[in-house]
This record gives C-alpha cells, sequence and structure tokens, in this order.
C-alpha cells in the first residue's frame, strides 16, 4: 500500500481548447489538459519525471491575446484560457521545428520522428544537403564561425564517443533537450558530469574541456541514457547490435524483476533479446526511484549471462 | 557536495587571479591549505557558504581572463574547488561567454569590430589589411604575443571603426581605439604604443540648452561629485525622498515613463508591481548590457553623467524597496566601467551610498557586474541568470522578473536611459514631465546616429520630432551622398526607405509605420552599402548570439544565414521565390515559437529589407 500525503483539495480551471471546455487541476500545464481532451502533441524535449526544459517548441500552442506561441509542456493552465492547437500558425511552427532539427540532427534513433516528420508534412532536405561534418565542433568558440555559403545544411554531425564499457554518446544525434543534463545534476543524480557547452549552433553536451568519461565525475548511473529521446545516448550492448544490423527491437521480451543488489527495491526492467540481456531500464511510475537507477542496476547485469553462471546441459 | 576535479593544479598567477574576487581560501575545503592546529579543521563544513557564493563565479572568470589571457584546466579547476561548482557547469559558463577563452590566447589581443555601423566606415577594408599581413582572426603575430579577433559592435559607432585592446597580465588593461587604422591594430599587437586610445568623443548637440537627459555630459567632471551636486545633482533624490516611495511611483504613472530598452513597457507599473511585492528582498537591475548592433547611448550617459545613473536607481531603490542594485555593464566598455566604479566609490565614500542613504535611514548600494561578451544578456531574464553564476540563457516567462527573477526574488530591471529619465519626472512632477513629447511617446529620446551620416553621435530630442528633423541635425549624409535606406531600431529593427522619412519618432508612430525605435538606433546607409552583403552581417550575428537554448533560433538563424548566402550569391535552390518563402518561413516560425525576444526579431530587419527595400526581388 502507497500512502499518499494529505494536502488541500486542489481547485479546478477550466479553459478552453479548440472550442472545448476541459477543467484541470491548478497547477496543470495546458499539455495536460491537451491530454484529457486526448488532443495528439508532439514532444520531444518533454517527458519522463523531469521539469520541462521547453527547449524544442515542438509542442507550441496559440494562446488568444498572445504575441507569441506558447509551450503547452510548460505553461500552466488558467482560467479561461482560450488555446488553438489547430491553427496554421501552430502548424507552421510545429513543422519547421521538425524540418530544423531534420535537417541538422540524426532523427533515425528517435523512435517519435518518423510519425511526426509524416503528420507535419515536415522535409528537412529542403534546406540542402548536409554539410561535411564540422571537425572542430567540440571545441567552437563561441561567437565565431566561418561564413557559410548555403550550398550545404550546417549539421551537427561528430564522430560517435566511445571511451567506456558501458554506454556510447553519439551527439550527430542530439537535439540538445537538456534533458540528460538536467538527470546528472540537479534534478535526478547529483553527479554534474556533463554541460551544455559552447553558444548558439555549436552549444553541445560537453564534459569540462571535454575530457572523456573515464576522467570525468561520471558515475555510470546511466539516468541520462534513460531519458534521452533521440538514442544519442545508448548502451553499448545496443550500439554494438545496430552496427551489425542485429538490433530487434520487436523480438526482444521485456522482464520486470527487481534489483537484487540492494535493500532499496528498485524495479527493473530487462531488456532479452536472443536470451541476453541487451538493456535495462526502470519504470517512471516507481514512487521511490521515479526511473532512476544505479550503475548496478542499470549496468551490472553480467552475472546473469556469465559463462560461470551457465549450467551444464 | 563532494565534486570530482580534474588533474590539473593552478600557477600562482591563476590562484592570485581568483583571489582577485574571492578572497584568500578559508580552509582546506574551498581549495587552501589544511590547518591541522586549527580546532575543528577535520569538520565537512563550509560547502553550502562556498556555494553560495556562485553568483562570483563570472566575475572570478573574467579575473582569471584578464589576468592570463585565458581560462587554463588549472583555473579552471581552482575556480571550481573555491566555489564548489563543479568542473563541467564552470566549464559550461565559462565557453557560453565570447570574451573568455578556455583555449591558450596571447596577453595582446584586438577585438576588430566587424559590425554594421563600422562596416560603413570601412572596417572591411581595415580586415582585409590585418588578413594580408597577419593571417585570418587567430593568427599569432612574429613573437606570439599578440593577435587579432572579429568582434560584434563594439558600441563605439559614432567613432567607427573601432577596436578594443586587451592586455593580460599582473596589470590587465582594456583600452578603446576609435576609429582605428589597420597600422594601429598591427602596432597594438605587437606592443607599441599607440596614439589616441580611450578618445572622448564631444556631444555633437554640446550647448544646446533644450537638452535634459545629457544636458551634463561634456559639461562637468564626471567623476566629480562635487561637480554633479553643484549642477542640480541630487536635487531628484531629496524630492523623492519628500515624494516617498508611493509618491514616485504615482509621478511615474502620471508621467506615461516608457522603458527605453526597446519593449516601451510603462516603467510606473513595473515598479509598483515590484514594490508591492510582499516576498524579500526586492533587486534592482540596470541594464547596461548594451550590445545592439549601432546603441552606444548609454555608454554615453554613464561616460559623461555617472551620477545621473547613481541618483536614479538610488530612487529607484528606495521606491520599490530594493537594498541592493546591480549595473550590468558589457563587457567591452572599460572606460564607462572605470569611470562609473570611480563615481560608485566616491557616492559610497561620501554617504549617497550605503546602510543609510544620506541619514535618510534607508539602504542602498550599487554593485556593477561586468558581462563576458554576449548579446543575449542583455534580455532581462538572461541577465538575472548570467548574474548567478549560470549560462546567460533566458528563462520563460511567466513568471515574469517583478515576480521570480534575480535570485527567484521581485526584479525590477530597467535600461540605462529609462533610469535617468525618472530624475526628470521626479522634478517636473509626472504631468509635468508628460508635457514633453506626445501622447503615446512622453519626454525625450536619446538616438543613436552612425552609419554614412555627417555628425554621428547621440541625439537627444523631444518624441514626435520626424525622423527628416533628426537627419538634418546630423548634419545628412556624410558627404553629400544619396540616401539607400535607414536602419532602425539595430539588427533587431527594420530598414525604412529614403520616401519614408517624415516619420514621427515616437512609439505609436514607429508601429504604425510597421517598425520600431527600439534601442534608438538610427543607421544611414548610402549608396555605397551593398545591402545584400549587409544582411549577411545581420544574419551572422545572429546566428553568433543565439544562446542554442531553443530550436528555432538555435538552428532557424543558420538556415536563415545560409538562404541568405545563396540569395546573395544567386545559387539558389529552386529560384529567388522559393528562397523568399523559405526566409519568410524561417522567420514566422522564430518569431512565433523562439523563447525570448532574441529569436523573435531575428528575421525583422531581413524580411524588412526584402518588404520594403526590395532586395532579392521582393515586394518594395
Amino acid at each position: 500500500m502507497s500512502s499518499q500525503p494529505l494536502s488541500l483539495p486542489k481547485r479546478m480551471v477550466e479553459l478552453e481548447i479548440d472550442g472545448q471546455p476541459v477543467r484541470v487541476f491548478e497547477g496543470q500545464t495546458i499539455l495536460d489538459a491537451l491530454r484529457k481532451l486526448e488532443i495528439a502533441t508532439p514532444t520531444l524535449c518533454y517527458g519522463d519525471t523531469l521539469q520541462p526544459a521547453n527547449a524544442c517548441r515542438v509542442c507550441v500552442v496559440e494562446l488568444e491575446g498572445a504575441r507569441v506561441l506558447a509551450p503547452s509542456c510548460s505553461r500552466k493552465a488558467e482560467e479561461g484560457m482560450r488555446v488553438r492547437t489547430d491553427s496554421e500558425r501552430v502548424r507552421l511552427s510545429r513543422r519547421l521545428v521538425l524540418e530544423l532539427l531534420g535537417s541538422s540532427v540524426d532523427l533515425s534513433t528517435t523512435p517519435v520522428a518518423e510519425g511526426y516528420l509524416s503528420d507535419y508534412d515536415a522535409r528537412p532536405e529542403r534546406f540542402g544537403p548536409p554539410a561535411p561534418p564540422d571537425p572542430a565542433r567540440d571545441r567552437k568558440r563561441a561567437g565565431h564561425h566561418i561564413e557559410p555559403d548555403g550550398q550545404t545544411a550546417a549539421t551537427v554531425a561528430g564522430p560517435v564517443k566511445i571511451d567506456n564499457e558501458l554506454y556510447v554518446r553519439d551527439y550527430s544525434k542530439c537535439i540538445l533537450c537538456y534533458k540528460c543534463v538536467d538527470a546528472c545534476g540537479e534534478q535526478y543524480q547529483n553527479t554534474f558530469a556533463i554541460t551544455v557547452a559552447g553558444r548558439g549552433f555549436d552549444a553541445r553536451i560537453s564534459t569540462e574541456f571535454v575530457v572523456e568519461l573515464p576522467e570525468s565525475a561520471c558515475v555510470y548511473c546511466g539516468n541520462c541514457i534513460a531519458v534521452c529521446p533521440t538514442g544519442a545516448l545508448m548502451f553499448r550492448s545496443e550500439h554494438e547490435l545496430r552496427e551489425a544490423g542485429e538490433w530487434k527491437p520487436d523480438s526482444q521480451a521485456v522482464t520486470q524483476t527487481i534489483c537484487p543488489y540492494c535493500g532499496v527495491g528498485c524495479n527493473l526492467e530487462l531488456h532479452v533479446q536472443d536470451n541476453a540481456i541487451v538493456k535495462v531500464t526502470s519504470p517512471d511510475d516507481h514512487d521511490v526511484t521515479r526511473g532512476n537507477l544505479c550503475i548496478k542496476g542499470r549496468f551490472g547485469y553480467q552475472h546473469v549471462q556469465g559463462p560461470r553462471r551457465r549450467r551444464e546441459e | 557536495m563532494d565534486i570530482h576535479l580534474l588533474d590539473a593544479a593552478p600557477t600562482v598567477a591563476e590562484r592570485v587571479a581568483v583571489e582577485h574576487v574571492l578572497g584568500p581560501p578559508a580552509g582546506g575545503w574551498d581549495g587552501g591549505i589544511r590547518d591541522s592546529e586549527r580546532q575543528g579543521h577535520s569538520l565537512r563544513g563550509g560547502g553550502h557558504e562556498a556555494r553560495s557564493r556562485r553568483h562570483l563565479l563570472l566575475p572570478v572568470l573574467l579575473s582569471v581572463q584578464e589576468h592570463l589571457g585565458w581560462i587554463s584546466p588549472g583555473a579552471l579547476n581552482h575556480i571550481a574547488e573555491r566555489l564548489t561548482v563543479p568542473p563541467a557547469d564552470v566549464y559550461g559558463v565559462a565557453t557560453f561567454y565570447a570574451l573568455l577563452s578556455v583555449d591558450p590566447r596571447p596577453p595582446r589581443v584586438i577585438h576588430v569590430c566587424e559590425d554594421l555601423a563600422c562596416r560603413c566606415n570601412g572596417s572591411q577594408e581595415l580586415i582585409a589589411q590585418l588578413e594580408e599581413h597577419l593571417g585570418a582572426e587567430g593568427e599569432l603575430n612574429a613573437d606570439g604575443s599578440g593577435t587579432w579577433l572579429r568582434s560584434p559592435c563594439l558600441g563605439q559607432c559614432d567613432r567607427a571603426p573601432a577596436a578594443m585592446v586587451t592586455l593580460s597580465g599582473e596589470h590587465p588593461e582594456e583600452h578603446v581605439l576609435a576609429p582605428v587604422t589597420a597600422q594601429q591594430v598591427l602596432a597594438a599587437i605587437d606592443g607599441r604604443p599607440v596614439d589616441g586610445a580611450d578618445p572622448v568623443t564631444p556631444l555633437q548637440q554640446a550647448g544646446d540648452p533644450s537638452l535634459q537627459l545629457l544636458a551634463r555630459v561634456g559639461r562637468v567632471d564626471p567623476v566629480s561629485l562635487d561637480d554633479y551636486r553643484a549642477d542640480g545633482g541630487y536635487a531628484a533624490l531629496r524630492r523623492a525622498l519628500e515624494l516617498g516611495g508611493e509618491g514616485v511611483i504615482r509621478e511615474l504613472k502620471d508621467s506615461r515613463l516608457m522603458g527605453r530598452g526597446g519593449a516601451a513597457f510603462p516603467t510606473g507599473v513595473k515598479w509598483e508591481a515590484v514594490a508591492h511585492q510582499a516576498a524579500r528582498p526586492h533587486y534592482l537591475i540596470c541594464n547596461a548590457d548594451e550590445s545592439e548592433p549601432g546603441t552606444f547611448k548609454d555608454r554615453v550617459v554613464i561616460e559623461g553623467d555617472p551620477y545621473s545613473l547613481i541618483e536614479a536607481m538610488t530612487i529607484a531603490g528606495y521606491a520599490t524597496g530594493c537594498e541592493h542594485g546591480y549595473v550590468y555593464l558589457r563587457g567591452e566598455y572599460p572606460q564607462a566601467h572605470a569611470i562609473l566604479g570611480a563615481a560608485l566609490e566616491e557616492a559610497r565614500r561620501r554617504g549617497y551610498l550605503g546602510p543609510d542613504v544620506l541619514g535618510e535611514g534607508f539602504a542602498f548600494d550599487i554593485e556593477i557586474r561586468k558581462g563576458g561578451g554576449a548579446y543575449i544578456c542583455g534580455e532581462e531574464t538572461a541577465i538575472f541568470n548570467s548574474i548567478e553564476g549560470f549560462r546567460g540563457e533566458p528563462r520563460s516567462k511567466p513568471p515574469f522578473p517583478v515576480v521570480a527573477g534575480l535570485f527567484g526574488k521581485p526584479t525590477v530591471v530597467n535600461n540605462v536611459e529609462t533610469l535617468v529619465n525618472v530624475l526628470r519626472v521626479v522634478l517636473a512632477s509626472g504631468p509635468g514631465y508628460a508635457e514633453t513629447g506626445t501622447e503615446g511617446s512622453s519626454g525625450t529620446k536619446l538616438f543613436c546616429l552612425s552609419g554614412n551620416v555627417e555628425r554621428p553621435g547621440t541625439y537627444e530630442v523631444p518624441f514626435g520630432t520626424t525622423l527628416t528633423e533628426l537627419l538634418e541635425l546630423a548634419g545628412g549624409v556624410a558627404g553629400g551622398r544619396e540616401l539607400q535606406a535607414v536602419l532602425m531600431g539595430g539588427a533587431a529593427g527594420g530598414f525604412l526607405r529614403p520616401d519614408e522619412l517624415d516619420l514621427p519618432l515616437t512609439f505609436e508612430g514607429a508601429r504604425e509605420a510597421r517598425t520600431t525605435l527600439g534601442s534608438g538606433v538610427v543607421m544611414v546607409l548610402d549608396d555605397r552599402v551593398d545591402i545584400p552583403r549587409f544582411l549577411q552581417r545581420i544574419a551572422a550575428f545572429f546566428r553568433n548570439e543565439s544562446c542554442g537554448q531553443c530550436v528555432p533560433c538555435r538552428v532557424g538563424t543558420v538556415r536563415q544565414q545560409e538562404a541568405l548566402a545563396r540569395l546573395a550569391s544567386g545559387r539558389t535552390r529552386g529560384g529567388a521565390g522559393a528562397e523568399l518563402a523559405l526566409v519568410a518561413e524561417i522567420g514566422q516560425c522564430m518569431r512565433d515559437a523562439s523563447i525570448c525576444g532574441l529569436g523573435q526579431t531575428a528575421s525583422s530587419a531581413i524580411e524588412s529589407a526584402i518588404g520594403r527595400l526590395g532586395v532579392f526581388g521582393g515586394a518594395a
């Protein structure tokens, strides 16, 4: 039995979305109201149990009387608000955000990208063919760049960073949603191994002076991987299977269990492919861990499938 | 909190540079020596105290940059340890600012402006000469002791082209060279003496009895408090004390004074909102991060009449219940920094600032916070993050600053020009002040005339003056050449054609003409200016200055720049019409969906050039 803390009953606010009235609790967001009405709304940087960073702007909606569009993920619902989600302005901004991302970031492992791009008729290719990767991207100076000729579209592409046994970082796939930084920092882990460095289009996720993870403060809890919406952060096992063309999510089984290491009792979801654990996640709706794990729960599964464990048949 | 540090130690000089801001470390916890004789030496403590000084992160980084010329891993590590801020976080902040470098730089760096007004005054030719003699920006000179870098607008547009010299070492120096020649830049890079550094440019309107805000500029010794008082200074504070805080706010509301930073929000309403907030403390920030290309009026006020700003801030602090005021001054204003710093010290010494101002029973003091080279930090919520020691990224609103601003507390943010207007309001009364100007725009306005104009400079005229009259005051187009266009409001503003000069300079007039007064930029472009190249510079500026937080601005500014490059070269994708449609769509997305005003205005000048001037075959 889980107990709920007693608190004053919450007030409701009523607003109107695309002409339909809806009531939500005071403090809930426009997105909560949209979901209550089952109005499909794209989100990229929103999710898990993190506070909304409202950086991607793909969930914007039109508020009557406002000069600019508002991010539905973080704007609180207010009494009497009149919201439009189906206007030309909303569709244009959402489409452009998807095109801007699609033209600069590799969205091939972002699960929702394909659907969103087709829902909004987004054509990222209209900005031109991708520019070759910029080898100096990790050390770009703020406020300086070489002027482009416009014949190719700049991207965030760079080599995959493989500097440890547990997970890889492929920032070619990074939409800079800030979730990994928030998870590593004050919202989850309080480790602060990574940060957003640089500015503007050159902003990137980095350790101090771009040191490799083993030299950084990283404790390999993998909570950044759990919140990454694009697959830029990935278990090394998944990365290697994908490279080999053997990643088969459809044939994977997910087994729920309890982490065997300590008394906290974190829930684990073991993703098993061909009788081997290839990835470990944890459910967001667990009141203690809220989707978080430590290095042992996240990566310490080798004993289950190590050679010494196998029984002689 | 345990923080994981790099394996890198600071040099003695780096430690000293850090101690310039933080003082010596208290003990082993914050990077000092462990003293086992001292009682309680082994207790873990001081972490909270160290972290509460995070707001000193940018000042410490600037100190190391100024003394050492760059921020080495050892120095960064030491700063992290002293403030108990993780090294990655320090790195994220350090790489946000253009004036800071985490890669080695030589002791002498000359920042050469390549922005709009300097472009009209030969900066491209100057830069070409530097490239010919020294190679691309960042290349070292013969003995490796100096280099040059391209810089965005340095706010010296009235004496363009401009450069800023930074000399690192035990006694760091910063100087302005304006107007500057390639020979002078080359001499400065090699450390040879350069004449005419740190110029003082007289007002074009000097002696005009109608001047209100600029009345003292050039006439009194700016750092002499006695001169200021002899010239009517501090009469407004005395009057404000008679009126009381609520009285001051009432006069302000009656005066209909609107913010001069670009957004034109009613100042009295803002002050009242903060004054009535229950949460304490309240903070006051003077936004002097004047970085809009073509803007330099606040610099002229601070350099010429710093006490007027100090007095106005004191009144603001009194009326809104703030005990602590910050002047967030852009990092590229060394003269203004020195003058304001000296004036503050004098005001404090004489009891005009401090725990009991003039014995009147209220406390107020002012601290200068220097920027690190980031246009975005002029955005009012980005200032908060910058002062607090975080990356200068704007916050989303709501909550608004009057409710939750600096350190999460109610905060007044006003531009320099807005604040000095408060003195006129208090002295003349609200209705008296509003007699000048028009119904919708009361008072006088400072305009920054630059580009190809005969007499560039800061001009003060009553609202309602037409653009034609203002241009006549400044002598018209330089050399009697033909006018091609006027850029109003800077890179975030818009263009006007020569047949649109009868525009009355008021907020409502600008709105009606679908342009903006913005920060008061009036940049005159003669027939020689290559507008497509000029637009590419505007696009490059926004790409460079975007903080990178939201997608519309971070990627949109790049795609806008790429499309302009194709249009300018004629190598379009699917013809000019298709490119113009693309530019319009990118512009609309940035305007509608960006977090802050930077992204929301990043396309406005470009779209106005297409729509109004007919550039690239747009509809004129």
